[in-house]
């Protein structure tokens, strides 16, 4: 009796402490998990991650290790809340051959580069619906500029940027006839093509000019990554659908046994140019520009752009047959390995840069498309990823001699040694990973301690929200030889790829306020004596100053019904973190939010006869309420004459 | 005056021309939402913010309880204060040749007396700012006044006001004591060349 009791007592003791256990729902590895995210109020994170915003056309801005959420920056896409692609210094930004395009569908941020390493300047982001490639100023944070990639079906494989920023690279998912031309579909193989863009990045300002474009093979090209150290001179860029199928793509491109890599030797295409191989042709595409000074983007539309045919340039391109069609192509750290994720694939193939170069000098062909040579798998092969898991996409390293790849099909990320091929860990992630970054990770010289898978399925991991789910971002440490989930974090839009980069190096150019003193906006008012109201014409121009806490002009009349209204709203403040906000009742389009030093405009058309409150939307100070006005709108016949106070 | 003294007094009397490249005064203000830091830098021809912007941000955080906009054109004693101390300098100088005791202890006296009086300026100017303020600002406190610290710490409602002397008054305050410092330790030797 006495030992059931104590064996009662036992299971109970037992009972009570497993339950304490699975009621805090902590184990010790959560908790070492939970320090390792940890970033104490008021202290700042170690990495500024950029993620891509997918279909809502921006970018994000995160905290590593603490997954919290700084910013959106506005590229592609308007945003009302700050007035971006609405208000009239910002319009020009979103202007295409196409007209004013309002959105896209943005996929992979890139950090510039100095010798191989994120420099921390600025960040170029490709828009893959309507061809463009933005470049953003890190000092800002803020979208400076943006270009539209001509003669491209679908600006996926972008932007890529050599090691010096040489080059911004595009390649084109969707080939089409180019120039465009009203031809059937099915005369895929005879009219489509492809173009290569490679895009020149002044050193100075970051301004981008389309260099070239190469005319290629009309398949799909997918993704690329540029060379580095020994490979500096070249471009590598996947392909699939050397089918050349144009209609049920899934069953009709997943045909052939093997795909292609594109190595693109840039040096030598520099050198065809300066023989004049390339050839002037005529197209139209934009190339838009936020000028610091004036605070305001100009569109410049542009006629011509230089082509390079392969059939004239031997040696330019060369294929890496590649199993099977292939999505990312990575080079790893010393520029040796490019490796190749066949989604359909069994194995990773990783291709030997120094064999490719064999190759080439022994022509080990086994015949050319198009012109371009076709190089022998089994030459230029260094090695095979045995084991994956399912559907490959992307690799990054950790500059440690490791490479790291998402499985999409087994959802879950698979770590392997360079130059021996095996796997060493494996671990899951929820769901089905697509990129994954970590800090530096496709650069020279990686910060390898975290990676962040990025999930293509949330499903159960939050607190759901209906149908339409977040996107999941997942931090894992790799600081060790097992790899440790620490941080699931939600994110916003669809995230396609990240890129990340020590706080420090952004840190020290960080822009705090714009100088009013170098407000160069024509439309910008310095001071609250030159605040004032005109007429010119239909048009009623104000000229409004913001400060703490009230507006100069206050109180407007003598605006008529149809007038078309622009408020110029200049933000006196010099202050850190002082932006005021403007809003007028009946805006059909959006209010602004103006930083310190900035102006910006915004077009009112009242069509009824009314007094229209207008307020900051920032709370600005403890008398952010009383910062309001009233406009007073007559009817179109009436005498009211423009007055203001 | 024996040379050591005179080289004493000559290190004291350059070392004003430091009033030149460094504030006087500095009133640095503490509130929640600077963690940055923002403050006044009391210069012998100018008044500044601690950095470029921050006189303008504290003339427009003063501007909710009705003080006058700080603006140093309209102080008249920075465009003479220049004049004043290089005139101190050129006495010490001047002194150092003369070699009398006396025109040493009375040029100390000057700058003790130029100090006070300069001491006694910034207290009427604070005063002034603090008190006269306008009867239609946002904040009102019923005998609430806004008169930063001559010198130490102050609360005035959110804002801790630290008034402290910078590298400039320091160097006065040096001058001062090491010019002292020359006339007493020379009381003990012979005078090198006494007439």
């Amino acid at each position: 009796m006495k030992k059931i009791i104590l064996i009662l007592f036992a299971v109970t003791l037992s009972a009570v402490f497993l339950t304490n256990c699975t009621q805090s729902g902590e184990t010790a590895s959560d908790i070492d998990a939970a320090k390792k995210v940890y970033v104490a109020p008021g202290k700042y994170d170690e990495f500024y991650a950029f993620l891509s915003g997918g279909f809502n056309g921006q970018v994000s801005v995160y905290g590593l290790p603490s997954g919290r959420l700084f910013k959106i920056i506005s590229v592609f896409s308007q945003n009302p809340e700050t007035g971006y692609g609405y208000s009239e210094e910002t319009k020009p930004m979103l202007m295409t051959s196409y007209g004013f395009v309002p959105w896209d569908d943005a996929h992979h941020p890139e950090l510039s580069m100095t010798k191989g390493v994120p420099d921390g300047r600025w960040l170029f982001i490709n828009a893959n619906n309507t061809c463009r490639v933005a470049r953003i100023d890190l000092k800002s944070f803020e979208t400076a500029e943006i270009i539209e990639i001509p003669n491209s079906g679908g600006n996926h494989g972008s932007p890529f940027v050599t090691e010096n920023n040489e080059y911004v690279v595009a390649s084109t998912r969707f080939s089409v006839p180019i120039p465009e031309k009203d031809v059937p579909i099915s005369s895929y193989k005879e009219n489509f093509k492809g173009t290569l863009t490679f895009i020149k990045v002044d050193p100075n300002n970051g301004d981008m000019n389309i260099a070239f474009q190469i005319l290629v093979p009309g398949i799909d090209y997918d993704l690329a990554h540029a060379g580095k150290g020994p490979s500096h001179d070249w471009v590598f860029f996947t392909s699939y659908n050397s089918e050349q199928a144009n209609s049920l793509l899934e069953i009709n491109a997943s045909k052939n046994d093997k795909d292609f890599v594109a190595a693109v030797n840039w040096k030598l295409a520099e050198k065809f140019i300066a023989e004049g191989k390339g050839k002037k042709m005529h197209t139209v595409y934009y190339n838009n520009f936020f000028d610091e000074s004036t605070l305001s983007a100009k569109a410049n539309k542009l006629t011509s752009v230089t082509v390079l045919d392969p059939k004239d340039c031997p040696g330019l391109i060369y294929y890496l047959p590649t199993p099977k069609s292939p999505h990312g192509v990575d080079v790893d750290p010393s520029g040796e390995y490019i490796i190749a994720g066949g989604k359909l694939s069994t194995v990773i193939p990783v291709h030997s840069f120094s064999k490719m170069l064999e190759a080439i000098k022994n022509k080990d062909f086994i015949g050319d498309k198009d012109s371009i040579p076709i190089l022998k798998y089994e030459s230029v092969v260094a090695g095979e990823v045995e084991n994956p898991g399912l559907g490959p996409l992307h690799t990054e390293f950790d500059g440690k001699g490791y490479a790291y790849t998402t499985a999409f099909i087994t959802s879950e990320i698979v770590k392997w040694k360079l130059g021996t091929w095996e796997v060493v860990d494996r671990i899951p992630t929820y769901y089905s990973p697509g990129h994954l970054c970590i800090p530096g990770g496709d650069s020279e010289k990686p910060w390898g301690k975290y990676l962040i898978a990025l999930n293509k399925i949330t499903k159960d991991r939050y607190l759901p929200t209906g149908p339409e789910l977040c996107q999941s971002a997942q931090l894992i440490d790799i600081t060790g030889d097992k790899m440790k989930v620490l941080l699931d974090f939600p994110t916003i839009g669809e995230p396609h790829y990240a890129q990340a980069i020590p706080a420090d190096i952004l840190l020290k150019n960080n822009k705090k306020i714009y100088e009013l003193e170098k407000n160069y906006n024509p439309s910008a008012v310095k001071s609250e004596k030159y605040a004032r109201v005109e007429r010119k014409g239909n048009e009623v121009h104000v000229y409004l100053t913001a400060t703490r806490s009230h507006f100069k002009p206050d109180n407007i009349e003598g605006v008529k019904t149809g007038d078309k209204v622009y408020f110029h709203v200049t933000n006196l403040e010099q202050d850190w973190d002082i932006p005021h906000g403007f809003a007028v009742k009946g805006a059909n389009n959006s209010e602004l939010l103006i930083m310190p030093g900035q102006t910006k405009t915004i077009l009112w058309i009242p069509q009824q006869e009314g007094v229209y409150p207008f307020y900051c939307t920032d709370f600005c100070s403890a008398l952010h309420q009383e910062m309001q006005g009233y406009i007073r709108v007559s009817s179109a016949q009436s005498s009211v004459k423009i007055s203001f106070n | 005056m024996k040379t050591k003294s005179r080289i004493l007094l000559l290190a004291a009397a350059l070392m004003l021309i430091s009033l030149y490249f460094f504030p006087i005064w500095n009133i640095d203000l503490h509130a929640p939402q600077y963690p940055e830091g923002i403050g006044l830098r009391i210069w012998v021809n100018q008044i500044t913010g601690e950095k470029k912007y921050d006189l303008s941000n504290i003339n427009k955080l003063n501007h909710y309880i009705g003080m006058k906009p700080i603006e140093p054109e309209s102080i008249p004693e920075l465009n003479y204060m220049p004049y004043i101390v290089g005139s101190i300098i050129l006495l010490g100088i001047l002194v150092v040749l003369l070699k009398r005791k006396k025109l040493v202890i009375g040029w100390i006296g000057i700058i003790i007396l130029v100090a006070a009086l300069g001491l006694y300026d910034f207290y009427s100017w604070g005063y002034q700012y603090g008190h006269n303020l306008n009867p239609e600002a946002p904040i009102k406190i019923p005998g609430m006044a806004y008169q930063p610290p001559l010198i130490g710490s102050k609360q005035l409602l959110n804002i801790k006001a630290v008034s402290l002397p910078g590298v400039g008054g320091l160097a006065l305050g040096a001058t001062i004591l090491i010019a002292t410092a020359a006339v007493v330790t020379d009381k003990k030797g012979k005078p090198d060349d006494a007439k």
